[in-house]
């Protein structure tokens, strides 16, 4: 393994290390954790996944191809609360080594070409502002130029209100890309990570053909500070779970994240159609089956690329 | 700039310098903490104080068809100057009683259904859309969620997203958050002079960012939330006039204002095929963020 996966690894995952699982609090050793997908082996917490994890756990060596997203104010109130609000990006930037809360990319999964969006919480809480509206966007139009199912996984605080009303307004204009959308049969999944809440879940996330949830994953529309200053409601412990949007009838499936590629596949397949209705466009399908047993050095082959990629990116955009 | 030269002078440096101070305070009352105030006021005229002036034949139509009727949004038909018009809106109450039976304007998973229900009978009667927008903020309770809240307001949004007739958008007064959107994403949307419209309540934002809700004001301010800060950004299309002191006990002045508003803009709209209304206001919405100008944005990943 190289010194910047090592690196990427240990910044994209903040709650792996010394301290052991927060959930049980037993120590497992962080090559143990990787290779179950960092989901906690005797507990089964899911712990939060950058987004080099998430793309090397769910897409195929080397098929990623990221989407360039530009020309969006970055700035638009010139907001300063205690610090400006380029300072914050900048920070969120060089702390994660990402450009973005959200990746957009072009990859296939088990053969599977896909459109995939990432929305990440380690970055800016996974806030969604101009950028990532237009991440959005640019990443639907891709879908419905090539064809391709659009499948976007979340983990998000909600609006970035640093960009006040443009902010709020890109849930208008991640629901009109998903109107483009709606003209063809291209289907649209999404996988709600812990947390998705506020503005996200409330456009784009809840309205896929398919939603699906990580075990445990908060979803709601206000949070328990807030709905206890306005309502003055205590909230219960596990509410707003995974489980219980399940059981009220919000998600179509909570999927654990050792199953997530092959359901994800699975689905891909049974809503474009099936398999003879593919048969031209997916190359190869591969078998599953082996995919977990070699699945950590293929883990770290795959994050190793994605992290030069990304640091790449990094170098070049400081210079 | 240079340090002021010779004697005499430290006082009123001093004196400036605690101005300054107390400007960078954070409960210091801003411009825009006053029209928060103004937009959130109780004797401000609400969607029933309006709709007699702009419908006066105006029926309301209650219920989701689904298990509620959500008395928080308010919506019906009646006539606009002599032509049919579905209108819905928030309507947060004025005294105690009324504003808990309204529960404050904060609607419900049933209310934003019921918005939908209406917005789909008006497409399907070819009849235009106008909705008068207050709120704080869709409602955080425990059973609001439980019923799928994020759920209703992003199926509402869409609704009115695909929706084949004409709509416009009035904010009356507390534009608050996803649950003001979803009934203001409309193809036309027009604040009264003191309304506001914001991503967050200043309180939240305070809250947040600051990490003291005294610094509201100052929040206030940061967010850009009055009518003349989100025109000039781009973001609405027009602001209607309130009288000296507000629109406060003004309600028939203000109905007439938004009357005329409202029957040139639908006329105007009138003039489109449905098909290119809804090209349009998608494009309004796709393009909110995009700079005009060099390039601002970031690069590809990875
Ligand atoms: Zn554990």
């Amino acid at each position: 393994m190289t010194r910047s996966t090592d690196a990427v690894a240990k910044k994209t995952n903040t709650t792996m290390g010394v301290d052991g699982c927060p959930a049980c609090g037993r120590y497992i050793a962080p090559e143990a954790l990787r290779d179950s997908l960092m989901v906690c082996p005797l507990c089964g917490y899911h712990h939060p996944l950058g987004t080099l994890q998430r793309i090397s756990q769910l897409v195929d060596d080397g098929s990623w191809e990221g989407i360039a997203v530009d020309g969006v104010l970055s700035d638009p109130l010139n907001f300063f609360d205690s610090r400006p609000y380029p300072a914050r990006l900048k920070a969120a930037q060089l702390s994660t080594g990402l450009p973005e809360a959200f990746a957009a990319g072009r990859c296939t999964v088990e053969g599977v070409p896909v459109g995939l969006g990432i929305l990440d919480f380690q970055f800016l809480g996974g806030s969604m502002g101009a950028a990532v509206g237009e991440g959005f966007w640019r990443l639907t139009e891709h879908c419905i130029i090539d064809h391709v199912p659009l499948v976007v996984v979340t983990s998000s605080g909600g609006a970035r209100m640093q960009e006040g009303l443009f902010s709020l307004l890109q849930m208008a204009k991640t629901v009109m890309a998903l109107e483009e959308l709606r003209e063809t049969t291209i289907p649209f999944l999404v996988v709600l990570a812990d947390p998705t809440t506020g503005g996200v879940l409330a456009s784009f996330a809840s309205l896929a053909d398919v939603i699906i949830a990580e075990p445990g994953a908060q979803l709601w529309f206000t949070g328990p500070r807030v709905r206890e200053m306005t309502t003055r409601e205590r909230t219960p412990e596990g509410f707003g779970s995974a489980e219980e949007a399940l059981k009220c009838g919000h998600v179509d499936l909570v999927v654990p994240r050792t199953e997530l590629r092959q359901r994800l596949v699975e689905l891909l397949i049974l809503l474009q159609g099936g398999e003879s209705v593919l048969g031209e466009i997916i190359p190869q399908r591969r078998k599953t089956a082996g995919w977990r047993a070699g699945g950590a050095g293929r883990a770290a082959e795959r994050s190793a690329g994605v992290a030069r990629a990304a640091w790449n990116w990094l170098r070049r955009r400081d210079r | 700039m240079p340090a002021l030269p010779g004697i005499g002078y430290e006082e009123e440096i001093a004196e400036v310098q605690g101005k300054l101070q107390a400007l960078e305070g954070l409960g210091l009352p801003t411009a825009a903490w006053k029209t928060v105030a103004i937009a959130r006021a109780q004797k401000r005229p609400q969607f029933l104080d309006y709709i007699p002036y702009l419908a006066p034949d105006f029926v309301e139509l209650h219920g989701d068809r689904v298990g509620g009727d959500d008395r928080a949004i308010v919506g019906g038909v009646g006539s606009l100057d002599g032509r049919t018009v579905v209108f819905v809106g928030h309507q947060k109450g004025h005294d105690l009683k009324e504003r808990q039976l309204r529960n404050f304007g904060m609607a419900r998973p049933e209310g934003y259904r019921k918005a939908q229900r209406l917005f789909l009978t008006a497409e399907r009667l070819n009849l235009p859309v106008v909705t008068l927008v207050d709120t704080p903020g869709a409602f955080p309770g425990l059973d609001a969620e439980r019923g799928g809240q994020a759920w209703a307001i992003s199926r509402t949004l869409q609704v009115l997203a695909g929706l084949k007739v004409p709509t416009v958008a009035f904010i009356i007064g507390e534009g608050g958050s996803g649950g003001a959107l979803a009934l203001a994403l409309c193809d036309r949307v027009f604040m009264l002079e003191n309304a506001i419209y914001s991503v967050i309540t200043p309180e939240g934002c305070a809250a947040i960012l600051w990490r003291d809700a005294a610094a509201a004001p100052r929040a206030a301010e940061a967010l850009q939330l009055t009518a003349c800060e989100l025109l000039e950004l781009g973001l609405i299309d027009g602001i209607v006039p309130e009288p000296r002191g507000g629109a406060a006990g003004r309600a028939r002045t203000m109905a007439r204002r938004i009357l005329k508003l409202a029957v040139d803009t639908l006329t105007e709209l009138r003039g489109l095929k449905s098909s290119e209304l809804c090209v349009a206001r998608r494009r309004r919405y796709l393009a909110v963020g995009l700079s005009s100008g060099p390039d601002q944005g970031w690069s590809q990943f990875p």
